[in-house]
């Protein structure tokens, strides 16, 4: 561990993904010219290593020749939503040990009376002390230790094994929780001890209170988790550090990434989108939509000039804030198992029900009665009946139509098939209609935008949804089921800072200004610095959370340097607020609320070119049919090429009607689309008029 | 109706409603109002030309907005056609707040545009703000103790704000003299109209997609299905006469409760509102206007069949006798700043008491139902300046067939996150003693109300003056089938260390308060549904363990003894 590996083009670099099914992983052989291997194993819930190992067994590339593993878990996550959470205390400024569980006065939905909600840490381990810090810094009643003292050995005889340490006004002056933490550790029998302030250092107790509240709950098993896998890679020979994918979309050595454990919980997803960045950036296209959807849900991101948006403000579920920077991604709602049913007025509605993995949709043959989406796919011949079927106990395409005519045909007037076309088109609609929302309603114009369609369905809708959202392509990654353990094979080492300021820009102070984003840049290059993983170069971005005085909401506004004048904040603002909402109010002020900086250790360039073995390309476009077959297409059976994904020439130039299936993903083009692939094995799809 | 397929009037039914969403998310994002940009007081919507009703509205608008801005865009289209309002032009935008002209109260500010195809008026877009200051007596409007509406604030009727698209100068002007904080409006009303106008452009694509004839067609016949869908959602409620009450505590001037009877009467597919024998119309803020009254039954509606989409279909089964001569139907000049915050929030809690019987899978036992205003003015003296603070406050929600009430959950009418402490603290001379979970406050029940809200705030520096707004301080949130009632709110000011408590329980205006005084405010817990004797004793044990109940209070509420477990 002692060795500094550096990266190179010439090394053996492995990316394992943890997912809900399985556990993807890619490896990278620059010693072999960049051969590839890649293995899905199940994942093994109980301990994720498992499925880890047998991942890395089933490549069969002896572990010990691997120069870094970078691994993306899903263990801090599922810990959360499962609210499987190690058992932890709370101590809080007296009078406000309920704040995590007040939230902000809000119900989970806007209409409807009734709706659940359990803290992360319940009641009775959470306690109150003497102190009080006012909102200026200033200290109203200083800390009873004793109580301090007293309210520790109580959590620990409670049986608690982490601690969250959580005072009002800690960002403002952090010493009493400083003081504290101090007076648990010569108690506390681990170093599980999370203060408030030090993960999020900004007003808003709630927000500050769950933050820190999760990362406490999920430290020891993330701690656990990440021991059992050092053990078992040590075991294959691979005694190295190993790199852990974080929600920044940045990866952080093993070593470390217990302290900030909540910056993992979100990480699944943004390896994704770090994932389409870099292959995005390759092949040329900067700005992107990303749409990954699964089985329940779809996640959304939005990349511009290569950089996926970063949100400080993420809410994993409903009052379940953790405001750390993160990839900013959207879930929403509908995914293959959204159930269509017909309402009350006779109109057709998909989702927000949903038949999930169990029982699934109705062609998993294990028990699904409803239809989904997924079916209406099957039902209209975009995916293939023979590789689907095949799952579990066989279900006929004609009993999964016959449904569709039962449950929706029959009260509407359609056929089987019409219906399951209604159904598709709806759900796409929606699904369009949801994205919109989260990207390109935001003062984008579509137009400049590709969508970026991964995961196992994600190619099947992407050229639908692009029509419907007016983007004019799509582009279809080589390998989109397993983009999430691309990512982890080239995310970078990134570290991000927040800093409040809250001041007007014609009262700031720009050298103080300089003085923050420069203490955020050699911060976070000394932390790189730590790491056992030597970057290629350091990149530093600042960008700005600005608003006009008077509001709340804020517009983040990249800055070109670490000296910006107050002139040119105001200028850059006014233009940013001007492209999102067409507004101009020259007579308001600019007010600065945030300035953040991210540093990143950049990796070497991963060769992305033999993700589809070259060697298994097909001459012509007729070798790599596989048959023609009927799929349903506006309202018409055409009969449509289905090609192998991996055996199409690299320079073919394919027409829609079209389909291209391949081991985990199928990319339907529609008539009038035009399909052709670049260097990498990707297929960019310039959609036709509709 | 031939060529109109299903497909195609689903697919358009959705694409409505992004139309609402797209303009609600421009709003909030542009405001300046923190009322509108984090409370989310604001809603957007697509009108008939013909009548004003309601085509399609934002899922995600103030609910007590729900079905109102049809009052206020029918009104305008009435008065363009008899000569009192200006002839619309393209790019016109009217503004208009008039309670008595279908609307709620005066901050509550209506912009209505007429959406032009081909030279005439397809639709009209419209959407409500709540500015966070009209003028008027005091400082955001909710005085507690006005008599007419005159005291309220600056009262318009529609007038063209912006003419052909450009901002008229004049009336801009004579906004900005007769309201507080003046300069920052101007963002209000750029982000207001923004917001019609981003609507304006996705309905054109929309139109220009799918023809205007067809989007006609499908408008009429989805708001025939809206209706089926009501219908059938109402069918299922067994036929007879469900009655309720629910009381205002008081009108802040006279200080005697005010009654809310409700006699739902269902035969086959209607549900016919009777509010007859409620209270005279009141002295005090208290006061409803119809529009408010209407949209106050529609939306506890919405609570209890959300899955029925917002349109003016959906509202034809539900028949709401006009409440004449009540304060429920009050007319000019009463005062009646209170009708969108609190006085709703009886209707519909008289709406729940009384379908809770009809219908006890779906409906719950009364919420808090109060937006717990506490305004407090005053002035720092270490930063030189006035200053007027808001706390609002949520409380629990009523336990309900599946599972016990929420704590400190929103008011029933609004979607509006409350301020955090810490921010509080940062811009106002104030400390926060304690905020906490009201213990013992959910109803009891088999399954139990949620907790409401225990608050303390001291006074730091300076001189300042405290008004109250809230309600249920007479009787707390009623509890159903069986189930108890809610703690009631309540307010004690420490005043020289002397404990102040208003005569009017929940209202009190401008009361004089020095550096050291406090406000200890208590919100009400949720309504218990259901026998407490019935509920598990695990449950009640769990309760106590966690501290939401003292063994005694168990004992007292639920019967027996609580089981270890």
């Amino acid at each position: 561990m002692d060795e500094k590996f550096s990266a190179s083009a010439g090394s053996v670099v492995a990316g394992i993904d943890v997912g809900g099914t399985f556990t993807d992983l890619l490896l990278i052989d620059g010693k072999a010219g960049g051969k590839v291997h890649i293995a899905k194993t199940p994942t093994t819930v109980e301990n994720q290593a498992f499925g880890v190992v047998s991942a890395l067994g089933a490549t069969g590339f002896p572990v010990d020749g691997i120069d870094l593993i970078v691994h993306g878990t899903t263990t801090t996550t599922n810990a959360v939503l499962e609210r499987r959470l190690a058992r932890t205390g709370m101590i809080t400024t007296r009078g406000f040990r309920d704040v995590i569980e007040l939230g902000r006065r809000t119900r989970p939905q806007a209409y409807g009376m009734t709706g659940t909600f359990v803290p992360v840490i319940p009641r009775d381990l959470r306690l109150e002390v003497s102190e009080r810090v006012e909102a200026s810094g200033a200290v109203r009643i200083s800390l009873d230790e004793a109580e301090m003292r007293e309210a520790v050995k109580k959590l620990l005889d409670a049986g608690c094994e982490s601690l969250v340490i959580h005072f009002l006004h800690s960002y403002a002056n952090p010493a009493h929780e400083r003081r504290a933490a101090e007076i648990a550790a010569e108690i506390w029998p681990n170093g599980h001890i999370t203060t408030g302030h030090a993960l999020l250092s900004e007003a808003r107790e709630f927000e500050r209170g769950v933050t820190a509240a999760v990362n406490a709950s999920v430290q020891p098993i993330l701690e656990r988790y990440v021991e059992r896998l050092r053990k078992e890679l040590a075991g294959k020979g691979y005694a190295r550090d190993f790199l852990i994918m974080n929600g920044n979309g940045g990866m952080i050595s093993a070593r470390f990434v217990t302290l900030e454990s909540a910056k993992t919980v979100m990480s699944g997803p943004a390896s994704g989108v770090i994932a389409a960045a870099y292959t995005g950036k390759r092949a040329g296209f900067g700005n992107l939509v990303t749409y990954d959807m699964g089985g329940t849900s779809t996640d959304v991101a939005l990349i511009r000039n290569a950089e996926p948006a970063v949100s400080n403000e993420i809410e994993i579920e409903y009052a379940m804030p953790i405001h750390v920077p993160m990839v900013a991604v959207h879930t929403v709602g509908a995914g293959g198992g959204s159930i269509a049913r017909v309402d009350a007025a006779g109109l057709i509605q998909i989702g927000p029900e949903s038949a999930g993995a169990n029982p699934g949709p109705i062609c998993y043959g294990r028990g699904g009665a409803e239809p989904t989406i997924t079916d209406a796919n099957l039902v209209l011949g975009r995916l293939a009946p023979k590789k689907l079927l095949a799952v579990d106990n066989p279900v006929t395409v004609e009993r999964v139509t016959g449904i569709f005519q039962e449950k929706i045909g029959k009260r509407t007037g359609l056929s089987g098939v019409e219906a399951a076309g209604a159904v598709l088109r709806l759900g796409n609609m929606k699904m369009a209609g949801a994205i919109r929302m989260v990207s390109v309603s935001r003062g984008h114009d579509p137009r400049d935008f590709a969508l970026f369609a991964f995961g196992g369905a994600g190619p099947l809708h992407a050229t639908a949804l692009a029509r419907e959202l007016g983007l004019p392509r799509v582009l279809v990654p080589a390998r989109p089921g397993i983009t999430n353990a691309l990512g982890c094979v080239v995310a970078d080492m990134r570290h991000d800072f927040v800093n409040t300021i809250n001041m007007p820009v014609a009262s700031l102070d720009e050298a103080k200004l300089r003085a923050v984003l420069e203490r955020h840049r050699d911060e976070g290059e000394a932390l790189i610095a730590k790491e056992a993983v030597k970057p290629d170069a350091i990149r530093v971005t600042h960008s700005a959370d600005m608003q006009f005085v008077g509001q709340t909401h804020i517009i983040n506004v990249p800055l070109p340097s670490l000296a910006v004048s107050r002139e040119t904040l105001q200028l850059l603002f006014e233009k940013a607020y001007f492209a999102r909402f067409k507004v101009e109010l020259p007579e308001i002020r600019a007010n600065l609320v945030n300035l953040n900086t991210s540093v990143t250790g950049v990796r070497p360039q991963i060769d992305l070119s033999r993700l589809i073995d070259p060697a298994g390309r097909a001459a012509t476009l007729e070798e790599a049919r596989r048959e023609i077959r009927p799929v349903w297409y506006h309202g018409t059976w055409h009969d449509t090429p289905v090609y192998a994904r991996e055996k199409l020439p690299l320079d073919a130039a394919i027409e829609g009607p079209a389909i291209l299936e391949q081991m985990d993903a199928t990319t339907v083009l529609e008539p009038g689309d035009h399909a052709r692939s670049d260097a990498d094995g990707n297929i960019i799809i310039d959609i036709g008029e509709a | 109706m031939a060529k109109l397929d299903t497909i195609t009037l689903s697919v358009l039914q959705a694409a409505l409603q992004q139309v609402c969403d797209e303009m609600d998310l421009t709003f909030s994002r542009a405001a300046f109002s923190p009322v509108i940009a984090e409370a989310n007081d604001r809603s957007d919507g697509i009108y008939s030309a013909v009548d004003g009703s309601l085509i399609a509205q934002g899922s995600q608008g103030l609910p007590v907005f729900v079905g109102v801005m049809q009052y206020s865009t029918k009104t305008v289209i009435e008065m363009i056609a008899d000569g009192r309002c200006l002839a619309p032009e393209p790019g016109d935008i009217y503004i208009v707040n008039d309670p008595y002209l279908g609307g709620t109260h005066l901050m509550d500010v209506r912009f209505v545009m007429p959406v032009y195809r081909d030279g005439k008026i397809f639709c009209w877009l419209s959407n409500t703000g709540h500015w966070p200051d009209i003028g008027g007596s005091v400082p955001g409007g909710f005085s507690a103790s006005a008599t007419a509406v005159e005291q309220e604030g600056l009262r318009l009727p529609p007038v063209k704000l912006f003419k052909k698209g450009v901002l008229d100068p004049e009336i801009y002007a004579i906004i900005c003299s007769n309201i507080r904080v003046a300069d920052q409006r101007i963002g209000d009303i750029r982000a207001q109209a923004a917001a019609l106008l981003i609507g304006q452009d996705r309905l054109n694509e929309i139109l220009d997609r799918y023809g205007d004839e067809t989007v006609v067609e499908a408008i009429a016949e989805l708001r025939r299905r809206a209706a089926e869908q009501m219908r059938a959602s109402i069918a299922v409620i067994p036929d007879g006469v469900y009655r309720s009450q629910a009381f205002v505590d008081s009108d802040g001037v006279v200080n005697e409760p005010l009654t809310i009877n409700l006699a739902v009467e269902k035969q086959g597919d209607t549900l016919t509102f009777d509010f007859a024998g409620s209270s005279k119309p009141c002295a005090g803020p208290m006061n409803s206007v119809l529009a408010t009254t209407l949209s106050s039954v529609y939306l506890a509606m919405r609570h209890i069949f959300p899955e029925v989409p917002i349109s003016a279909g959906a509202f034809e089964p539900l028949d709401v006798k006009r409440p004449e001569g009540t304060f429920l139907d009050a007319k000019y000049p009463r005062p009646v700043s209170g009708c969108a915050a609190e006085v709703s929030q009886r209707i519909a809690e008289a709406v729940f008491a009384a379908m809770v019987q009809a219908l006890p899978e779906k409906v719950t036992a009364a919420p808090a139902g109060s937006s717990g205003n506490f305004a407090l003015g005053g002035n720092d003296p270490a930063r030189g300046r006035d200053y007027v603070m808001y706390q609002i406050s949520g409380g629990g929600y009523g336990g309900n067939a599946g599972h016990d009430g929420l704590s400190n959950g929103c008011s029933t009418i609004g979607i509006s996150k409350s301020p955090p402490v810490e921010i509080m603290e940062q811009a106002f001379p104030v400390l926060y003693r304690h905020y906490a979970l009201r213990e013992g406050s959910g109803g009891a029940g088999k399954h139990r109300g949620g907790f409401g809200l225990a608050y303390e705030v001291e006074i730091l520096r300076g001189e300042a003056r405290a008004s109250f707004v809230m309600d249920h301080g007479r009787f707390g949130p009623q509890g159903a089938l069986g189930g108890k009632d809610g703690a009631p709110n309540s307010v004690t000011v420490f005043r020289g260390g002397e404990a102040h408590v208003p005569p009017h329980l929940s209202k009190e205006q401008d009361i004089a308060l020095k550096a050291g005084d406090r406000v200890r405010v208590g919100t009400p817990g949720g309504g218990g549904y259901g026998n407490p004797r019935e509920r598990d004793p695990k449950q009640v044990a769990e309760d106590v363990r966690l501290g939401y109940y003292t063994a005694e209070q168990a004992r007292e509420m639920f019967g027996g003894e609580p089981v270890n477990g």
